[in-house]
């Protein structure tokens, strides 16, 4: 039996609905809710397994944001640095101010490579800029080659997560797409043999197609090199085969050092896969000869990062380093998946991510999408405080907001602005008290529980209850109370 | 030993037995309490949903109000969280020193209810008496924020005649979230009904917690659903005795 296809998922801020509205087809579907808290379920397992045999893991988590800090209060020598030295070393450093740069830069180094096809390698900077349609509107034939990522291209379906991006697609699902674009006929869903489909789908890739694009999950200052950690090899193949490679990282990725990555493997291979070490890590500096792609270009992404450098609680957003906990640990999440934060960053980081790489346009529910619960943080490998970035990002959307005409009589801010006067003085707050009993009566049922409210408490009415509200407020008990002490 | 009780807004106006429960409970162990009437609000509501002016007035009127007090309670983990992890961030964009000092002095004398009973007075067993079966909900600011960690299963696992209850997935948020509970009110509903899910596998007659918040969410959901229990802020199982039991048992 097949679903009938939700309306196909938007990842992109300037035109996707608001969070809540976005969250809606996921909400109503059983299936992917069960499907995304499962998976969840067995990420964090397995992290959490891992984690707790490091003894040592909140030195770690200190000593990664400790890095990643460093990095930032330096970010410029360390830029420079590593364009010196991965120069010296036979690359080629561009420099791109936002996503429209470094796609023309990627472009252009095609063209110069007469290449009409890319093979690539899991790349969410590459998804940031939305290079794939790009490439493909210039006429470049573009193929991923992680298997979940072969499985959104082929299926033309969305990203839902940054590590398990097609988590979201089941096995039955998988074996349509497979059958359907590869054009294999009686393909069972068995997980071998889905794997050996996509495994000769590659070969020809890897054997036909001479030139690559990655991300980069670190770059290195001091080398001037580049990391890539992956699961499967495909990265390592796309690393040795191809004779040019074309690296778009945001410039927020340095380190400083090469052993610095002591530190940032152990902590990003548990949170992100709950493995000790990933399978596949992929160091290469500069050019070879004879050895591995013999033209190497690397793209430093700016994009709305160096804005967000320049800001207080808002800088650490750059500490990270890509590895989902917080979206695996997330209770939101849980529920919608990725697709309804509207954007390639989903789940907490990307709530915080997305609207700040916008400039704060085009994202103004995404700061909104949390309880605050705070399990981002405690689970992010180098201590970004989540909630305390959303916190300030609600601020700046209020202040900009609340100014404008049309927001005067918003109930939301009509609302909060009466609050904050109640609230400033007691009698004025006690007045209230005595208002709200008189007003809420009315919508008091038989029990003393109130059913249905209008307006903004129809929100909350929609699936629960809320209690009358009492006869007498504390403070009216207390004095009372003292009274009859005497 | 005198303490101050901070009510909060919302017990005040919508929770007020809790506020007795807690009078009881501490007069019973011996706390001289005084209230200041002209309290209202921590801020809290305002911060979280960006109206930081607001929040600025609210958090600076509470510093003034208790300056003096010799020791804060307050039965609500999130207002609490609200003065330690935002107060002090708020008073540095307001560039006020005097009030950034008087927080820090203020601060360190500021407890939640749990906190208050286990690290100041140093009490586990409060003398009370409920037997019934109760699952303790752990709020993530108490969890996360003021790491109030084994204190209220302490105090819970010392009252005669409870019967207490796991809950599993404690450390999973209820959905409420402020202001969260309406301006995202479907994804809300819908991480209450897997926390329901896991009260309703316990079989508990209360869903217990240190803050009415997460128990006004709990609770209405159950109220709507005939859930067949019900919700009950920690103080008033620990307040209640076999000769003045609970108000929610009458």
């Amino acid at each position: 039996m097949t679903h009938a296809v939700a309306d196909h998922p938007v990842l992109d801020p300037t035109v996707a609905p608001p969070f809540p509205v976005a969250a809606l087809p996921v909400l109503r579907n059983p299936q992917l809710r069960k499907n995304v808290a499962h998976a969840m379920d067995v990420i964090q397992a397995k992290r959490a397994r891992l984690v707790e045999e490091k003894a040592d893991w909140q030195a770690l988590r200190s000593a990664g944001a400790a890095i990643r800090d460093h990095v930032l209060e330096n970010l410029g020598a360390y830029l420079e640095q590593f364009e010196e030295r991965c120069t010296a070393a036979g690359g080629v450093v561009h420099w791109a101010a936002d996503a429209a740069g470094a796609r023309r830069i990627v472009l252009e180094i095609l063209r110069a490579e007469k290449a009409a096809e890319v093979i690539k390698i899991k790349s969410m900077t590459t998804a940031e800029i939305q290079l794939n349609p790009y490439l493909e509107a210039a006429g470049v034939g573009v193929f991923e080659t992680d298997l979940a990522e072969i499985i959104l291209q082929l299926g033309r379906e969305e990203p839902s997560h940054i590590v398990v991006p097609a988590l979201h697609v089941n096995r039955s699902q998988v074996r349509e797409i497979f059958a359907r674009s590869m054009g294999i006929r009686d393909l069972s869903d068995n997980p071998q043999a889905l794997t050996a489909a996509a495994r000769n789908y590659l070969r020809r890739k890897f054997l036909t197609v001479p030139t690559a694009i990655s991300g980069a999950n670190f770059l290195i200052a001091e080398s001037g090199g580049v990391a890539v950690v992956e699961s499967e090899g495909n990265g390592r193949m796309c690393l040795t085969l191809p004779r040019t490679m074309i690296t778009v990282a945001g410039i927020e990725k340095v380190l400083p050092r090469y052993q610095d990555l002591e530190v940032m493997l152990q902590v990003l291979a548990r949170s992100a896969t709950g493995e000790r070490m990933n399978p596949y890590t992929s160091l290469w500096t500069g050019v070879t000869p004879g050895d591995g792609p013999q033209r190497f270009h690397v793209i430093l992404l700016d994009n709305g990062r160096s804005q967000i450098l320049g800001r207080k609680t808002e800088r650490q957003t750059l500490r990270c380093i890509r590895c989902a906990a917080c979206m695996n640990a997330c209770p939101v999440y849980r529920q919608t998946g990725g697709h309804a934060y509207g954007s390639v960053y989903p789940g907490p980081i990307g709530a915080i991510l997305t609207p700040q790489l916008m400039q704060m346009h085009h994202a103004q529910s995404l700061p909104y999408a949390s309880s605050l619960c705070g399990a981002c943080y405690e689970v992010c490998p180098v201590k970004i405080n989540i909630p305390e970035v959303l916190i300030e990002l609600r601020a700046q959307v209020t202040d900009q907001e609340r100014r404008q005409v049309r927001r005067f009589f918003d109930p939301m801010y009509l609302g909060m602005r009466m609050a904050g006067l109640l609230l400033s003085r007691a009698w004025l707050f006690h007045a209230a008290q005595r208002m709200g009993r008189l007003g809420l009566r009315f919508f008091t049922g038989k029990d003393g529980w109130i059913h249905s409210l209008p307006g903004m408490g129809a929100q909350w009415t929609q699936t629960r209850d809320l209690r009358g509200m009492p006869g007498e407020t504390f403070h009216e008990w207390w004095t009372k109370h003292k009274k009859e002490a005497r | 030993m005198r303490a101050s009780l901070f009510i909060t807004c919302y017990n005040d106006t919508l929770f007020p037995e809790t506020g007795r429960a807690v009078v009881t409970l501490l007069e019973r162990l011996g706390v001289g309490l005084e209230f200041r009437p002209q309290q209202t609000c921590c801020g809290q509501m305002h911060a979280n949903t960006g109206f930081r002016t607001e929040a600025f007035s609210q958090a600076r009127r509470f510093v003034r109000m208790y300056q003096d007090a010799e020791t804060v309670v307050i039965p609500s983990s999130s207002c609490v969280a609200m003065i330690r992890d935002q107060y002090p961030g708020l008073f540095e964009e307001l560039g006020d020193e005097t009030l950034r000092r008087q927080l820090a002095a203020l601060v360190l004398r500021v407890h939640e209810l749990s906190e208050f009973l286990i690290d100041v007075l140093g009490v586990e067993d409060v003398g009370a008496y409920f037997p019934h079966r109760v699952t303790y909900h752990a709020s993530c600011h108490g969890l996360r924020s003021l790491h109030l960690a084994d204190r209220p299963a302490r105090l819970l696992a010392k009252v005669r005649g409870i019967d207490l209850v796991p809950l599993p997935n404690l450390d999973r948020c209820c959905g409420f979230g402020g202001t969260f509970s309406v301006k995202n009110g479907e994804v809300s509903s819908a991480m209450l009904a897997v926390k329901l899910q896991d009260v309703a596998s316990t079989c508990a007659e209360f869903c217990t917690a240190l803050d009415n918040s997460c128990l006004m969410h709990l609770g209405g959901a159950m109220h709507r659903q005939y859930a067949g229990m019900r919700t009950i802020h920690m103080a008033e199982i620990l307040a209640s005795t076999e000769s003045a039991p609970a108000e929610a048992l009458k």
